[in-house]
Formats: structure tokens, sequence, C-alpha cells
């Protein structure tokens, strides 16, 4: 029982009683205006993939044989046992993860010393995010003839420079020079969720630990750090969402080569649905590899969740 | 694109970054367009027309109100996209029969495959009456080779190309060495090592070295056929793993390796274009439709100083350059065919390579195609260093049989099977990695090979 102050003495306000359980007739009054964004959402995700799904158990290749017909698992045997297949998804998850991890390591880095006042922060700050700007197609054109380019680009100038031969990037480390060109890309991403969160860090805090003598390693470990952690994570997940599907970037600077070895699953579809024209086994390839990727991504989300939902009660 | 990644024929870098730029959508070329067919009120017929957004096409599409005005009643609407999109687009559209397309410009490898499969329409009758356009001064290697099985044109040829080496004279001169008209692979490889400078950053030779079945492995498959190696026997085998095949695959990757630009295995055409045209590199093996380009890019020192000799052949004494043409075709589903052919007719014609040539300059004029070409006076003026030479050089071009032992496919650079598109990416892929030196040539090859006798087995072709 709960007296207000106001209510006359003696008076006891009953218990709010729950609003009536609505009608199904205003229930549907509420969900009405709701409905056209459902059916266009399900329009554009399911029933494409139900689509897929058919296709998937089906022998489809648009140029040869000619005849369609149902080969049931068949395209499902030929992917688990196509090395190629399991090569991209361990390329996709070595390019997804290590760019993820150096992007938001850099961002950090940069955000940092964006944080601190100093002259010409606006111009620094507008340098530093605009990789995330440019086209991707434009971006990888230029690292491959006027960066990775052993004869016409800036490393190799730099090393003949200073007397070293030039290293061939494309034909020796073509994994890390995709990924060296994703970090560059993202970093600026990463950047500017980190700048968010240092603008948030709790100032009184920090000065009371300066006062009580803490470092500054010690005020980063142990304050800003923490603070920052909800935001590393929003990072890392929107990163890596991002990053899974490059596409344009291989490409261009590769072509998936050489010997698949910058080839990953969303390229691998393309070349098995848009080059070869097998759609049944491409639309195979699909599926196993959203299932993958759903069995990777969901602990991962499922831990984030759990973390917001901390993050209030803190 | 097929990159592109995938096929990349185009002439120019231009074409490459164009590729580039849709390459990342290539979902949007799925999208089913069926508007602006058909006929308008006015009596005007709209035809759509898609090109491969190559210069020589950019240049048709500059001048087409010269066809508009001698054809009224007809619009033309293009649809221009890089090579690596325009195929999976025009696949799709003639495949599902959409009818997004009245006209469509088709490669030689797919030409017999569509016309086979009854998506394109055979134009002989149309040919036999205009006779205007003059079906016999086609070149007869180009006109073959976009021609179905069944003996009829398929594909009215646009431009047409074979294959042939670019040198650097004043290069071949300051090493000492000489190049014939007719040099073998040997003789290229040692002139390659004496004009290999790397010091002065300059490599003894160019070429392709970048996956794609179009890239890498067009140029390799024309030595192996000089080495007398072949893709299949008879009945289908795959020949991969074969000494003649492996020597000269071997010899393209030991080549590339001493000699070759730096990073081969990330250069295609575009690649060794740029390569050449700035005095990077010797010399350089590619398709005959470059030499405009490498002329039109070039510093002043390399314009003055380029030499054209034929493919090298190899140990077996069989010529192998390629060939390849961008025909036009009327595809099956085209409610308009009697228009269309009247545009594919003005584009492929004596009169039309005579207007690009006076309104856009001769280097830009579709080659290859017409034998009238190589006769008019201003173009053999403009051409002098290679125009001679792309027609001897089209004209050697064997696509019946490309090879020394006997095989059951057609076609120098490719095998015309519709497979081919993926085992030949696959092995361009794995060659590219010995190229780039992670993997042995006999480890690139096994895998081909093992990948080749599944994908023949499938497609029902080994018994």
């Amino acid at each position: 029982m709960t007296l207000v102050a106001d209510t006359p003495p003696g008076q006891v306000i009953a218990p709010p009683t729950p609003p009536p359980a609505p009608t199904s007739a205003e229930r549907w009054r509420l969900r009405g205006p709701l409905l056209p964004a459902l059916v266009f959402t399900l329009a554009l995700t399911q029933i494409p993939f139900l689509m897929t799904l058919f296709f998937s158990i089906r022998r489809w290749n648009l140029l040869s044989g000619g005849d369609q017909g149902f080969n049931w698992g068949h395209n499902y045997v030929d992917t688990a046992t196509d090395p190629i297949f399991w090569k991209s998804i361990l390329n996709t998850v070595l390019i997804t993860g290590v760019s993820t991890v150096l992007c938001i390591a850099i961002g950090l880095l940069i955000a940092m010393a964006l944080n601190h006042s100093f002259p010409g922060r606006g111009i620094a700050r507008t340098l530093a995010i605009t990789p995330f700007f440019a086209m991707p197609v434009a971006v990888t054109l230029f690292w491959r003839s006027a960066m990775f380019d052993p004869t016409f680009g800036l490393f190799g100038f730099l090393s003949r420079s200073v007397g070293l031969p030039a290293v061939s990037w494309l034909s020796d480390y073509p994994l890390l020079a995709l990924v060296v060109l994703l970090t560059w890309r993202f970093t600026p991403f990463g950047l500017l969720i980190m700048l968010a969160g240092l603008q948030g860090a709790p100032q009184d805090q920090l000065e009371a630990a300066q006062v009580d003598g803490a470092g500054p390693f010690s005020r980063f470990r142990f304050i800003t750090l923490p603070h920052l952690r909800p935001f590393i994570e929003l990072a890392a997940l929107l990163l890596a969402m991002n990053l899974i599907q490059t596409f344009g970037e291989i490409a261009l600077l590769s072509a998936g080569g050489p010997a698949y070895a910058t080839t990953n699953i969303t390229y691998y579809i393309y070349l098995k649905a848009f080059n070869a024209f097998d759609f049944g086994f491409a639309s195979a390839l699909g599926v196993v590899a959203l299932v993958l990727t759903i069995a990777l991504v969901s602990p991962v989300l499922r831990l984030l969740s759990g973390i917001f939902q901390s993050e209030g009660r803190r | 694109m097929r990159f592109s990644l995938p096929r990349r024929r185009a002439t120019r870098l231009t074409a490459g970054l164009a590729a580039a730029s849709l390459a990342v959508v290539p979902l949007a070329a799925c999208t089913t367009d069926g508007s602006g067919a058909g006929t308008a009120p006015g009596g005007t017929v709209t035809i759509n027309v898609a090109l491969a957004a190559n210069p020589q096409m950019k240049t048709a599409e500059s001048l087409i109100s010269d066809f508009e005005a001698k054809n009224p009643g007809i619009k033309v609407k293009f649809t221009t996209l890089p090579e690596n999109d325009l195929r999976p687009a025009v696949t799709k559209d003639v495949a599902t029969n959409a009818g997004q397309f009245d006209v469509a410009m088709v490669g030689a490898y797919e030409v017999p495959i569509w016309a086979q499969k009854g998506w394109l329409v055979p134009l002989d009758d149309y040919v036999a009456k205009d006779t205007a356009w003059d079906a016999a001064d086609l070149t007869t290697p180009i006109k073959d080779v976009v021609s179905g099985q069944d003996g009829k044109l398929y594909g009215a040829p646009f431009y047409g190309s074979s294959s042939f080496l670019f040198y650097r004279k004043d290069l071949a001169k300051k090493a000492g060495v000489t190049i014939s008209q007719t040099p073998t692979w040997d003789e290229v490889q040692a002139a390659a090592a004496k004009m290999d400078d790397k010091a002065d950053g300059v490599s003894g030779l160019c070429l392709r070295g970048l996956p794609g079945w179009g890239q890498n492995l067009a140029a390799i498959t024309t030595v192996i056929n000089t080495y007398g190696g072949r893709w299949f026997d008879e009945s289908w085998n795959p020949q991969l793993t074969s000494p003649e095949t492996e020597q000269a695959v071997q010899f393209y990757v030991d080549s590339l390796r001493k000699y070759g630009q730096p990073d081969a295995a990330k250069d295609g055409w575009e690649g060794c274009l740029q390569q050449m045209s700035q005095g990077k590199t010797a010399m350089w093996y590619d398709d005959t439709v470059f030499a405009g380009s490498v002329i039109d890019q070039a510093t002043p020192e390399v314009k003055d100083n380029l030499g054209f000799a034929m493919a090298p052949t190899g140990p077996s004494g069989k010529a192998s350059g390629w060939l390849w043409s961008w025909g036009l075709g009327i595809t099956k589903s085209s409610k308009n065919a009697d228009a269309s052919w009247k545009f594919i007719s003005w584009v492929t014609s004596k009169d039309y390579i005579k207007l690009a040539g006076e309104k856009a300059g001769w280097d830009s004029i579709p080659p290859g195609s017409r034998k009238s070409t190589y006769e008019i006076p201003e173009y053999k003026q403009a051409a002098a260093s290679y125009a001679d030479l792309t027609l001897k050089s089209i004209n050697a071009a064997t696509p019946k049989a490309p090879t020394v032992k006997p095989v059951p496919y057609t076609g120098v650079q490719y095998v015309q099977i519709p497979e081919f598109v993926d085992i030949g990416d696959y092995t361009s892929q794995q060659i590219a990695g010995a190229i780039a030196g992670t993997q042995s040539v006999s480890e690139a090859l096994q895998k081909s090979q093992d990948y080749t006798t599944k994908a023949v087995k499938t497609a029902g072709l080994l018994k």
C-alpha cells in the first residue's frame, strides 16, 4: 500500500489495474501500419532464401547440359569435399579476423591522439576518416598500381631508395596485402567509434585517479579501457559484418589468386554463380556458408547482448 | 571483373577501370528490365543493344547519330557493360529468354555454344539480302570463329584479333640481339635474358600472370600448343600432366620468374600494356588489338622504337597465334529482328570503319574483321608498323586444328565446351600459384588434371 502525500488522509489508492487486454480488432489496428514493412522485408529476404534452398538441391548449370532436375544432396557433397571451398572459408576467417583486430587497435591509437586538442585537429580528423569515404574500387586500383606495384608503386620506390629489392606484394604476400588494404580502408570506421567512446570517458574519475597518483598507463588500463569495452565490441561487430562481405577489393586486387590465396567465400560464390554459371552448386555454397556464419556469429552475438545488459546495471 | 575478372580482352586501361567499378555489384546485372523494347505509337522501333565497354565500342556509341539519321524509324538504346559483367548479363538474359536485349555482343568462345542452344538467330538470310554488307569481304578465320557448328553465321564480326609479339627495337639493339619476324620461344627467352635489366627497372619480357581463363591461360594455352601439348586427347582424357604440356608451362613460368615483370601474378593484359607503354619491359606477347593502344599511350621513346613479330613457335614447330572476335548477334527473344539487323549491318560495315576512322581517328577503328580495312590508304599509313602483321597473324591462326596431335575441340587459346570457363579458371589459378612461387608447376598441373578429369566426367564427355 502506498500513501501519496496529496491524497486525502485515510484514502487508500488501489493498485493500478492492468489495462484491459486489447481486443483482436484493436491488436490488428495497432499492427496494421507495420504490415507493409513486414511484408516487404519478408519478400526481399525470405523468398530469395527459399529460392536459394530450392536451387541448392537442383542440377542447374546455365551453360552445360541444359537438363535441370533434382540431384538432392549432390551439391552439398560437392561443397563439403571441395578443398577450395574450405580454403575460402579459412581465408574469410583470416581476412575478417585480422582486419577487424587491426582496425580497432590502430583506430584506438589514432583516436587517442585525436582526442587531445592541438592546432589543426579538425583537419587531422577529417584526413583520418577520409579513407572510409573513398570508393572501394578507386581505393583498390590505387593501392594496386600506386602502392603495391613493384615498378610503379610507392612501396617499391621506398625499398629501392634504401637499396633493398622491391617486394612483390601480390605474388609473395597476397593475403597480407589484402589485409593491409582493408585495414587502411576500415580503420577510420573503428576510429570514429573509438573517438565517440573516448569523448564520453568519465573525466571526473580520470582526474581523481590522477590526483591519487595513477600514471597514464594505469589510467588507460583501469578506467578508459573498461569504459571503452562496449564501444570496442560494437565496432568489432560492425567491422566484422562489413569485412566478411569483402568482394570488390579481391576482384580487383588479385582476382582471388594466386592459387585462390585471396579468395574468400563471397568471391568464390561469385565465381561459381556468375562465371561458371553453376547456380545449383553456388546456391549450396551459399547455404553452407550461411550455416557456418550463423554458427560462428551467434555465440558472439549472445556474448555481446549479455554485455550490453550488464552495461545497464553498471 | 572476370575483374574478372574472367575474360578481359578490352583494349585500354579505361575499360579495366570501368570493369572494376561494376564488378562490385555483380548482382546488379541480374535485374531483368524488359522495358524499352517494342514498337512505340509513332512507328518508332527501339532496339536494345548490349555492348562490351571497349574503346572501339565506345566509338560506335558516339557515332550512332549517323545510323539514326539513315534509319529514321529506329532508335538504339545501348547498355554498355564491362566485359566481365556483359557476359553474365547477356547469358542470363538469353538463357532465361527474358528478352531484355535485341542485339548482344558475343565473344568467339560463346558464339558456337550459344548457337547450338538456339539462343541466337542465324544471320545468313539477312546477309544474303543485304548485299552492300558484303560477306565476302570478311576475313575468313574471323568469319569462321563467329559461325556455329552448322556453318551459319551467328555473330557479325565487329573486330577480330590474333596474338603477336611486341618488342623494343632500341633495347634489342643495345643488348645485341635481333628478333626475327618469326621467332621461336627459345629465341624470345634468350633475348629476354639479354635485355633484362633489373638495375634499370626494365624486365626482359612481360607475360600475363593474372588468374582467369581469358587472362594468363589464353597466353599459356598457345604456348602449350607450340610445345606439342593439348588440353584433351580424342576421347576427352585431360592431358595437363603430359610431358609436352608440363614442359610448356614450366617454360612459361620460368621465363616469367627469371626475366619477367616483377610481381607477375597480378598482371593481366592491362598491367602488361602499362609496362610496355611506359618502357618498363622489352617484349610483350599479347593481342594484336593492343598495338594501337600501346602506340596511343606510349612515351615518345617507346613509340619510336616499337617492333612487332609473329607469335613465337615452340619445339613442335606449330604456330599458335590465337584468334578472337567480338561479334554482334540477334537474340532469339528479340521482337525486332529486322531493325536489329539494320543496326548490326551498319556498325559492322565498311562504311562504318571509314566513318570511325575519319571522325574518331584511325587508332580507334575496329580492326581485323574485314579485308578491305587493310586497303584503306589512311589506315595503312596510320597503322603501318602492325597492320599487315595483324592480318597475317589472323590468317595464320588455326582454331579448327589448334594442336599438333588431334583434339576433339576447337579453339586456339580456349576449349570450346561450356565447362571450360570453370576448368580454365581453376587451372589459371593454380598456374598463377606457380608463377607466384607458392607451388611447383607439376603440383599446379596435377591439381588441374584432377579437377578437369572430374569436370569432364560430370559433363558426360569422358566416359
